[in-house]
């Protein structure tokens, strides 16, 4: 056991400051063990937004040291013995109390794109997939909906303006998951991707990819397809092809 | 702090769902097609709620694996799982209608593993006879409740595009109800309060489903989160309704028990049933010596018939390591009492010295992750630190098992919350199903409630007392919450835990009668704005009520079965299969009464060979068959 130093950013959306605590640490554990105690033995008022503490739900997001980090996925070893631990709300949304953020920005966006649209021919029971085709989109199923993505994302990060056209990463690998999935009766996922969600917005920096818990190549497997099959079909390939020729004619000269 | 109700926002729907897990979504989905306005109050954000842990998959007979699975076959797993205690009905319908409610995900959008054939794929669990969990990796809970989360929102979104308002179908995240309206035997409404702000909400509603989960938040070693307070069983007892069977309390064999970080976390069964097997200090595979005569046909009594069983179960019996929850967690007990438990006080879980690393990450991909995430364990590497955490309670509400309808009128419970289904003891992968099930089925007759009842009206005095109540915290004066959360998790932790005997549950109905004043008079600091110490505060009375009626059941019923072992009493006594204990308040006395378990119909008793029922029954009671037999 040893004693660590917390330093706590607490406050509302009116503004706050941080706190700070010395706090018994124990071999083993996860920063969110060390803020219940702080919560159990100096601030029960401490607002901190947790359930399962397993990293399966995705509650407990909150930035560490400036790391967009699950809290009960970051262990205490991970620090230097004097470094002090600071922990921040998630900066891309706007405050409640202490480390809770207001997240309703990521259920709005939810609910503005379509849903599984299920074949019309099909009835319950008679669903045929193969399990390698339902593992593409099984892959941004896993999503705990953590939004540290949606936190990192730098086009919303400090840009509350492109905040109105732009969905954002979580909701970037749905419109993947959909537009992968088998048996999904619509097909302008990828148009509506780029039309509805701002997914043009995105130059590919990988911030999301490097932040999900669950390591979903959000980038690779989900944003970079959408978008190659967005221009793909968006310009004619001949109309491409020649142009891609034309340019390479130019270069030499 | 004032006593106007002026600020207390209103709010009237035709169903009100008390939870945000998979029973309360499908209530909610249910409801809202059959035309009703619906609000699900969610005590933590949307689609957060601890049905995600749930990881080895939900329990039905498709038959996609093994052709020989039916619901008959499911209905005698489940059966014998509870010991024959179970409600024989909500067996029986558990069964029928488990793989429709399955299928029926897959139309909104559920994306399970396949079989070869591009089927549902089904995975051997514990007490089940043939593979029959349909599962997503080892995320399956995680699964359903997206899947759900994403229908609720389709529903919105069909309700938009027709023209109705957004009250139509709203889910209100972050809340939580602190009391249920009664009047004359008959709810109209809840109140509870927004944990942002604070502030309090009446809700005006003619049919509510409670869908609140479990209790395991009353144990210091649990699987369970925080919001796990017992919230729904508390509130239908101070609403007058009963609950049932409070003894049987499933403690999950396989928690980490180490590190500290994750202790209390679920190794999912399917380690086992994926190769897995369980030693002791001494290296022994000790399952064999834990084989319970009933189970003896179905179980392998030497290493090499439970190893061949993993890749040819017809021709051979199962692994020890498989048994029903209630005998593995009994068995790991016994070890670690005997000596031979681990440093920790676990004992060892060992599936990387018997199959590759790449066969464990394919087939226990969260499971991997997460405990190298977690703990920095490499279970490909290493074998797992493992005992019994506190897991789910088979006790609950007492409900209709056709209609999920509670003694009180308008009132309906599903999925942990309600008793009977499980018996005394759950099998892996049957409450997911069962939150299935049962949620369609409260959502269903609770609309159908509502469409002929009146929208009821809240008194100012009611909503009144009830602001009292919740504000009551704010300067009494008395404890911290988080110490009196941590003494009554170790009343419960000492006392009522997994092997119980008469004077130590006396000891604890002393321990928690002493904490009563004390948490009445808990205190809150701070303002209203998401203050946790606040709303432990509220849900410790409810922790404390259903720690009551445990402590009680468990002292009451003198006999071991299920989720319930008396070591001063050991062994199933059959007059006892026959009794359901029963938990009603009568004031502030939480009371006590015997109830006959429903007789089971001569159709399904004839499921089972006479020889296994006489293991559970009286001669008496299974008469009939073998009448029908001759």
């Amino acid at each position: 056991m040893s004693t660590r130093t917390f330093r706590v950013w607490r406050g509302d959306a009116e503004g706050g400051d941080f706190a700070e605590f010395d706090v018994a640490v124990n071999e083993g554990e996860v920063v969110l063990d060390v803020v219940h105690r702080i919560q159990a033995e100096q601030a029960p008022d401490l607002a901190v937004r947790w359930n399962c503490k397993a990293g399966k739900c995705g509650s407990c997001s909150a930035e560490v040291n400036g790391m967009p980090r699950l809290m009960c996925m970051t262990r205490m070893n991970a620090f230097e013995e004097r470094e002090p631990v600071t922990i921040t709300p998630l900066r891309t949304f706007p405050v409640v109390r202490d480390l809770v953020t207001d997240v309703s920005f990521n259920y709005e966006k939810a609910r503005q794109m379509p849903q599984f649209a299920p074949p019309a021919d099909l009835k319950p029971g008679e669903y045929r997939m193969q399990q390698v085709d339902v593992e593409r989109s099984q892959e941004f199923r896993k999503c705990i909906e953590c939004f540290l993505c949606q936190n990192t994302c730098h086009v919303v990060r400090d840009h509350e303006e492109n905040k109105p056209p732009f969905s954002g990463p979580r909701l970037f690998i749905r419109a993947a998951e959909l537009d992968m999935h088998p048996l999904d009766a619509r097909d302008d996922r990828r148009e509506a991707a780029q039309d509805e969600q701002g997914l043009g917005y995105c130059n590919i920096t990988k911030c999301c990819t490097e932040v999900c818990p669950e390591h979903i190549k959000i980038t690779d497997n989900a944003i970079i397809p959408m978008k190659e099959r967005v221009a793909g079909d968006r310009y004619d390939p001949l109309v491409w092809l020649g142009r891609k020729i034309f340019r390479k004619d130019k270069k030499p000269a | 702090m004032s006593d106007s109700t002026t600020d207390v926002e209103r709010l009237a729907c035709d169903v009100l769902v008390i939870g945000a897990g998979g029973a309360g979504l499908r209530a909610a989905v249910e409801a809202r097609l059959a035309g009703k306005s619906v609000i699900v109050i969610s005590k933590s954000l949307f689609g957060k709620a601890h049905t995600v842990m749930a990881e080895g998959g939900a329990a039905a007979a498709m038959g996609n694996v093994n052709a020989n699975d039916n619901w008959q076959v499911h209905f005698r797993d489940t059966m014998r799982g509870g010991k024959f205690l179970n409600n024989y009905r909500m067996a029986e319908i558990h069964a029928q209608e488990a793989p429709d409610r399955i299928w029926e995900l897959e139309t909104y959008g559920a994306l399970f593993d396949r079989t070869a054939d591009g089927r549902i794929s089904q995975r051997n669990f514990g007490g089940h006879e043939y593979p029959r969990l349909a599962h997503v990796g080892d995320r399956t809970g995680l699964e359903l409740i997206r899947t759900l989360q994403q229908k609720l929102v389709s529903l919105q979104q069909d309700d938009e595009a027709a023209g109705e308002g957004p009250d139509k179908l709203q889910v209100i995240d972050e809340t939580t109800i602190t009391e249920l309206f009664v009047e004359q035997g008959a709810v109209k409404g809840a109140f509870g309060y927004r944990r942002g702000t604070g502030r309090f909400m009446a809700v005006s509603a003619p049919a509510i489903v409670l869908a609140t989960g479990g209790i395991g938040r009353s144990f210091k070693v649990t699987s369970n989160s925080w919001e796990y307070t017992g919230d729904g069983h508390a509130l239908a007892l101070r609403a007058g309704a009963s609950l049932i069977n409070m003894e049987f309390i499933q403690f999950h064999p396989t928690g980490m028990v180490w590190p500290p970080s994750v202790r209390g976390i679920l190794v999912t069964e399917s380690v086992r049933g994926d190769g897995g097997v369980l030693k002791n200090s001494e290296g022994r595979r000790f399952m064999f010596d834990y084989i319970p005569e009933v189970f003896k046909a179905q179980y392998a009594d030497n290493p090499e018939e439970a190893d061949r069983w993993y890749t040819d179960p017809d021709h051979n019996r199962r692994p020890p390591e498989l048994l029903p929850r209630d005998e593995v967690a009994r068995a790991i007990n016994s070890e670690v009492k005997a000596g031979r438990g681990t440093e920790h006080g676990g004992v060892y879980l060992d599936i990387a010295s018997r199959r590759s690393a790449e066969y464990i990450i394919e087939r226990l991909p969260s499971m991997h992750h997460q405990f190298k995430e977690l703990a920095d364990v490499d279970i490909t590497a290493e074998p797992m630190e493992v005992g019994p955490t506190c897991h789910y309670i088979m006790g609950g509400v007492e409900v209709d098992a056709e209609t999920a309808a509670s003694s009180v009128t308008g009132l309906y419970a599903a999925g942990e919350v309600s008793g009977g289904m499980h018996g005394s003891n759950r099998l892996g992968g049957n409450s997911l199903s069962d939150l299935l099930v049962f949620g369609k089925r409260a959502g269903e007759f609770a609309a159908e409630h509502a469409a002929v009842t009146e929208q009821p009206v809240l008194s100012e005095d009611e909503i009144a007392a009830a602001q009292a109540d919740a504000l009551r915290p704010f300067g009494s004066g008395g404890e911290n919450p988080y110490e009196l959360q941590a003494a009554l998790q170790a009343v419960n932790g000492r006392l009522v835990g997994i092997i119980r005997k008469a004077e130590e549950l006396e000891e604890a109905l002393t321990e928690l009668e002493a904490l009563r004043p004390r948490i009445a008079n808990v205190a809150a600091t701070g303002g209203r704005a998401y203050n946790p110490g606040w709303h432990l505060a509220l849900d410790l009375r409810n922790m404390h009520l259903c720690s009551v009626a445990t402590a009680k059941a468990a002292l009451e019923r003198d006999e071991s079965r299920g989720g319930h072992t008396r070591e001063d009493a050991p062994g199933m006594d059959p007059a006892w299969r026959r009794v359901n204990l029963v938990a009603r308040l009568d004031g502030e006395e939480l009371v006590l009464s015997r109830q006959d378990v429903p007789a089971m119909t001569p159709e399904l008793l004839g499921l089972f060979d006479t020889s296994e029922l006489a293991k559970y029954m009286t001669p008496e009671e299974y008469r009939s068959t073998e009448a029908e037999d001759a």
